[in-house]
């Protein structure tokens, strides 16, 4: 089981600042050949965990992109830690992307970088080398997803799921407001598949990070809808009574258009046609 | 529905010239701008310059002595064979020194950097770096243009001077010509502008060479197939391009030194 040292050491909780969304969409189109995106709205409360899901080619990949100004839409509004994003520069954008943190879906390591170098890469760029405090701080990233041997290891040496684990402490090691998971358990056993889903749910309970998910998995989205991670045992365990809030809701697009927003129970309740279909 | 569209062609080749032209005018800008990457043109100068320096030396010393060996004959029937070092020093410091090199780092360096950055587009390393706040125009663009600038500007002096020894080889083991002799016309000839337009074209063409690379590099789409793809066409556009500048450069230089 993950244990339960910080990540950095410098946490602060990412609940201060207001009750606007920390991510906005408002009528966000974009299209490429064909439109992609058509009239998508919704918002991120802080603290809170979205779920992305659809079937591929809905644009769940791209709502992360253009959250975090990788893109930029077409036409409407994106406001990300309450700036407008759409309207920024490349360069002005670089700022604010310090703030977020992205799991690719590949992983998306330097590989021509070791580990420590991966997740150490902010902090590398504003200091120029690995000092002893990055280095300390890397290992308690590295603690976080159970992978403080790997330190001096290249990706290529690493599994699949080991990939993703690093993935994981290089986007949390410098502390951001907002997560962005783009399917962290895609190609993965349901064995590992569990331990990423297990520390996304650490992170969300321990820190309440805001965060986007991408999932392809119902079974990693209900899993995350009904589990807590428990601090005393030191493990994720069932919200058997439903007495905790996970701050965990859905959002299910279909066709680049949203169809769904909502909690779990409300999923479960809707009588739309497509959606018992895709959840059956 | 049309199978070619002319004017879809067009857009696409608009859109990629005005690419071509932003990034390479950022890779410039970055100059004056922080961060500055040194360690990573350290790195780029080591792969360019030293990494080069064996082809550039061996293509170098042949296209020397095989000058020599080719007009040695028609300078003959014309009683000038002394002027076989005019020849092979002019040739080579104006034109072949600089073309040579320059077509030799592209395919070497050109396709390098298109296959390294076209991997790590397609590997979503590059958005990985945006996302992570850093620039790959200053990270990874401006160091490679900076090293080839300089590098090839010192590979083609070095290209000059082993072919000037080759061209030198050929007349004095060969043709019987006196040493002095060769290295003194070889010397006399050159004129001020002769050097200034040897050591001007290698700084052009290290930029091509470059900002092609990085261009079809960071342009990649389509896994591993698209970087070959990306790979090959840097070549091919660089070597196209160094020679048409070539062109160009040496008609604006002429005009300029009045020859």
């Amino acid at each position: 089981m993950p244990g339960t040292d910080l990540p950095v050491a410098e946490r602060k909780p990412s609940l201060s600042g207001g009750a606007a969304p920390i991510i906005r969409f408002d009528d966000v189109a974009i299209a490429f050949d064909h439109p992609v995106l058509e009239g998508v709205s919704f918002g991120l409360p802080r603290g809170e965990t979205k779920i992305l899901m659809g079937v591929s080619g809905t644009g769940k990949t791209l709502i992360l992109k253009l959250a975090l100004g990788l893109l930029k839409p077409d036409s409407g509004k994106i406001i990300v830690c309450g700036e407008e994003i759409t309207s920024m520069r490349e360069e002005q954008l670089f700022d604010l992307r310090r703030n977020i943190g992205m799991v690719f879906q590949e992983s998306a390591l330097f590989d021509s970088l070791n580990v420590e170098e991966n997740v150490a890469y902010r902090l590398i760029e504003e200091t120029g080398d690995v000092t002893e405090e990055i280095h300390q701080r890397v290992l308690e990233a590295l603690r976080f997803v159970e992978l403080e041997h790997t330190v001096f290891l290249f990706p290529s040496e690493l599994s699949g799921g080991m990939r993703r684990r690093v993935g994981i402490a290089r986007a949390i090691i410098t502390n951001p407001e907002v997560l962005l998971y783009d399917s962290p358990t895609g190609g993965l056993d349901p064995v590992t598949s569990n331990t990423i889903i297990e520390l996304i749910v650490k992170q969300r309970d321990l820190y309440r990070t805001s965060s986007l998910m991408v999932t392809h998995r119902l079974q990693d989205a209900f899993t995350m809808a009904s589990h807590y991670f428990d601090r005393e045992q030191n493990k994720m365990l069932p919200n058997a009574d439903s007495s905790r809030d996970l701050h965990t809701t859905f959002l299910i697009l279909r066709d680049g258009k949203v169809i769904f927003e909502g909690t779990a129970p409300e999923l479960l309740r809707n009588h739309d046609p497509y959606i018992r279909e895709y959840l059956s | 529905m049309p199978i070619f569209s002319l004017s879809d062609f067009a857009k696409e080749q608009l859109q990629a010239v005005q690419d071509y032209s932003l990034l390479a005018g950022r890779s410039v800008s970055n100059l004056f701008a922080q961060p500055r990457y040194f360690a990573d043109t350290l790195l780029q100068a080591d792969l360019v310059g030293v990494g080069s320096l064996p082809i550039v030396v061996l293509t170098g010393f042949f296209t020397g002595a095989v000058l020599a060996l080719q007009t040695s004959s028609t300078l003959q029937q014309f009683g000038s064979l002394s002027l076989t070092g005019q020849l092979v020093s002019l040739s080579m410091v104006r034109e072949l020194g600089p073309v040579l090199t320059g077509l030799m780092v592209a395919g070497r360096n050109s396709s390098g950097m298109a296959s390294e950055l076209g991997s790590m587009k397609v590997t979503e390393q590059i958005d990985a770096m945006r996302a992570m706040g850093v620039d790959p125009s200053k990270k990874l663009v401006t160091p490679r243009v900076f090293a080839a600038v300089v590098m090839l500007f010192f590979l083609s002096i070095i290209s000059d001077l082993v072919g000037l020894t080759g061209g030198f080889m050929i007349s004095y083991l060969l043709l019987g010509l006196d040493a002095n002799q060769y290295w003194t016309t070889a010397y006399q000839s050159l004129r001020f502008g002769d050097v200034v337009m040897g050591l001007t074209k290698p700084a052009i063409f290290g930029f091509i060479i470059a900002t092609i690379g990085c261009y079809y590099g960071l342009s990649a789409k389509g896994g591993t197939q698209g970087v070959g793809r990306a790979t090959t066409q840097a070549v091919v556009a660089a070597s196209v391009l160094i020679l048409v500048s070539d062109f160009f450069l040496t008609r604006l230089l002429m005009g300029f030194f009045q020859y």
